[in-house]
């Protein structure tokens, strides 16, 4: 049994304009000390994912399909239920180290609550369990850091101390989402180094939600491709940057300038994010596709499995289309 | 080479900083955001500047045009002084230079319409000039910037991050500056629609022949992008080269550092990041000697006393470090 089985995941939104269709069956698993990275650009529907899971979602939010989390149904379970799953069984990283702690209360208070609540310890042993995490995260000093409050500390530190945080109570899978991508590019080497340490060490799987693909290429062994709220591509990281099939994981991997290779011209993906909120017809990437045929705009593709290891939403992936027009 | 368009000596910008809850009498502190920076730019040339947050890059620019004031130095562009020069001088050499920023919508007005916003240089500048030729510039920039001219009615909120940030250029290219300042342009777009912006500023690069300082924190970015780069550490250059060189050759150690850092999309790459120890040193109160020496892993007891000056040939590959490689 899978560890987190996601099936035909949607989530939409009521607005005063209309719905907003912001994930639309999604499907994932994930087994234990996995990491899966899910890529994808702003409004993808990659954050609202993981938190229709985690029961996150805001007030007119609106989650349907069915997430088990070693067997047990957690979308859409009541708070009660799903308190004894969050922190203790799965846990997460926010983008804003910065927001996301509670500037009035001191860094000892906060972490030991979590123990406090979860593992129904005495103070004293939370704050010595907090101590003793803050070290395994590397932060230096970490005695009269407990003592100091969030706005002391730098962006870096403030989320290695989310990082300790999430990891207090031993989660079997972390939710990072996208956990460096406010920092600088020494300090996200920094904070990447150690995410892989701790996967290693504590055998915690991993989602990982970024807009970086350089990221993901170092650390995740499982991608998943977004796009208009649906998953394109879902394959071994390897496998999608070795071969993109799908046109827009194609397309994403050519925009970016890269540090190893000369470009003279990137190979921007022309056109803009789809509206999420019209009702699509067709594949969503279909009006900014160069492979697009007249039955992409009118059929949406399914996410079908294209080879053993590849799972692709496309009527026309780009390795069929080479052997299609070699010969020509 | 010819004449630079720009050329910045000794350029300081220090902030007065008053601790919370200090007493009327107490002294503040001087936070030196830029200390002592020197940069030349020829003409059809782009320079990149890449540092981490804090590390000054955007208040040197700003300086450089006199938004904010500059504490010592001197700013020569187009042959005059800009920072001795008179209110009236210095709008006349507004008219030479924009600036694109970074926050697409924030920096249109959101009760201006798209029309308004990129006719507004030249009207301010140009008061007279009449209103046909004023919409005929409007449209002609739009078109070069990809946007449809008959948009140019719907206002700031109609548009994605992607073609906010095309008007944002056309706005600069309304007066056919010679120098166009770009802070962070693609740092809050998506990948693909980040693509679109580098390539088209590029392109407009080569058709106008516009000199360019792009800042950004996307070592990627800058590379693709840049004729010359250059590194900034707190305030300070650490090393300023033609960016093919700095990028195959750094030779600062915090470039060195800067560069491995980069996740690169390749998964079979199997090289580690260096990482270097610690937080950045807080500005207030800088390391002495060279400011990145309490990071460093070469640093040695000459580091703490003497502070390196960038050393090397003008347009080549200068660096400002006792030990480099």
């Amino acid at each position: 049994m899978a560890l987190l089985d996601v099936k035909d995941l949607s989530v939409e939104f009521d607005t005063k304009d209309g719905t907003v269709h912001a994930v639309s069956g999604v499907d994932f698993s994930l087994d234990k000390g996995d990491t899966l990275a899910i890529v994808g650009e702003s409004g993808s529907g990659k954050s609202q994912t993981v938190f229709s899971i985690m029961g996150l979602l805001a007030n007119n939010g609106r989650a349907s399909g069915s997430v088990t989390y070693n067997g047990q149904e957690i979308l859409n379970q009541p708070d009660k239920q799903l308190n004894r799953i969050r922190a203790e069984e799965i846990a997460m990283i926010f983008q804003d180290p910065m927001t996301s702690l509670n500037p009035y209360v001191r860094i000892s208070d906060q972490l030991a609550e979590v123990l406090m609540v979860h593992k129904g310890m005495s103070k004293k042993a939370a704050l010595a369990e907090s101590l003793a995490m803050l070290e395994a995260v590397k932060i230096p000093d970490a005695k009269n850091r407990l003592n100091m409050y969030p706005h002391e500390c730098s962006g870096g530190m403030r989320q290695r101390i989310m990082i300790a945080m999430a990891l207090l109570c031993r989660p079997k899978l972390l939710i990072a989402d996208e956990p460096t991508t406010a920092l600088d590019v020494t300090v996200q080497a920094q904070i990447m180094t150690l995410l892989d340490e701790i996967q290693k060490e504590f055998g915690t799987a991993i989602i990982l939600i970024t807009h970086d693909l350089g990221v993901v290429a170092d650390f995740c062994r499982d991608t998943m491709v977004m796009y208009g709220g649906r998953v394109m591509e879902y394959a071994p990281t390897v496998e999608i940057f070795d071969a993109p099939t799908h046109p827009y994981t194609r397309g994403l991997l050519q925009a970016i300038p890269r540090l190893d290779i000369e470009t003279e011209q990137l190979n921007a993906i022309p056109g803009n994010p789809p509206n999420m909120m019209s009702d699509m017809t067709g594949c969503p990437f279909c009006p900014r596709c160069g492979f697009a045929r007249e039955r992409c705009s009118v059929e949406l593709p399914e996410l079908v499995q294209a080879s053993p290891t590849v799972k692709r939403a496309c009527h026309r992936p780009v390795d069929e289309l080479v052997t299609e027009e070699a010969p020509a | 080479m010819s004449e630079p368009i720009l050329d910045v000596k000794n350029l300081k910008v220090h902030f007065d900083i008053r601790p919370s809850g200090a007493m009327p009498w107490t002294k503040s502190r001087k936070l030196k955001a830029v200390d002592g920076v020197d940069f030349k730019l020829f003409p059809g040339e782009t320079l990149g500047i890449v540092g981490e947050s804090g590390c000054g890059k955007s208040t040197l620019a700003r300086a450089v045009i006199r938004m904010i004031p500059a504490a010592d130095g001197t700013v020569v562009m187009f042959g005059r002084d800009v920072l001795g020069m008179g209110k009236r001088e210095l709008q006349d050499v507004r008219k030479s230079f924009q600036m694109i920023f970074q926050d697409p919508l924030a920096s249109l007005n959101p009760r201006m319409t798209i029309g308004e916003i990129i006719a507004e240089p030249l009207l301010t500048h140009f008061p007279k000039t009449p209103k046909a030729e004023a919409q005929a510039r409007v449209r002609e920039m739009m078109e070069k910037v990809g946007l449809l001219p008959n948009l140019v009615n719907r206002y700031p909120h109609e548009f994605s991050g992607g073609q906010c940030q095309r008007i944002g250029i056309a706005r600069a290219l309304v007066l056919r500056p010679k120098l166009i300042i770009c802070d962070e342009p693609v740092s809050a777009l998506d990948v693909s629609i980040q693509a679109q912006v580098v390539n088209l500023l590029k392109d407009l690069q080569a058709e106008m022949g516009l000199s360019l300082i792009f800042i950004a924190h996307d070592l990627s970015v800058v590379k693709h992008i840049s004729d010359r780069v250059m590194v900034l550490y707190l305030g300070r250059a650490a090393e300023v080269a033609p960016a093919a060189e700095i990028y195959a050759n750094p030779r600062h150690p915090y470039t060195q550092a800067l560069i491995s850092a980069v996740p690169i999309p390749d998964p079979h790459r199997t090289q580690e990041p260096e990482l270097l120890a610690g937080d950045l040193p807080s500005p207030l109160d800088p390391p002495s000697g060279c400011v990145f020496r309490t990071r460093c892993r070469k640093a040695q007891a000459h580091c703490a006393e003497v502070r390196p000056e960038l050393e090397g040939p003008e347009e080549g590959h200068q660096v400002a470090c006792h030990y480099p490689d």
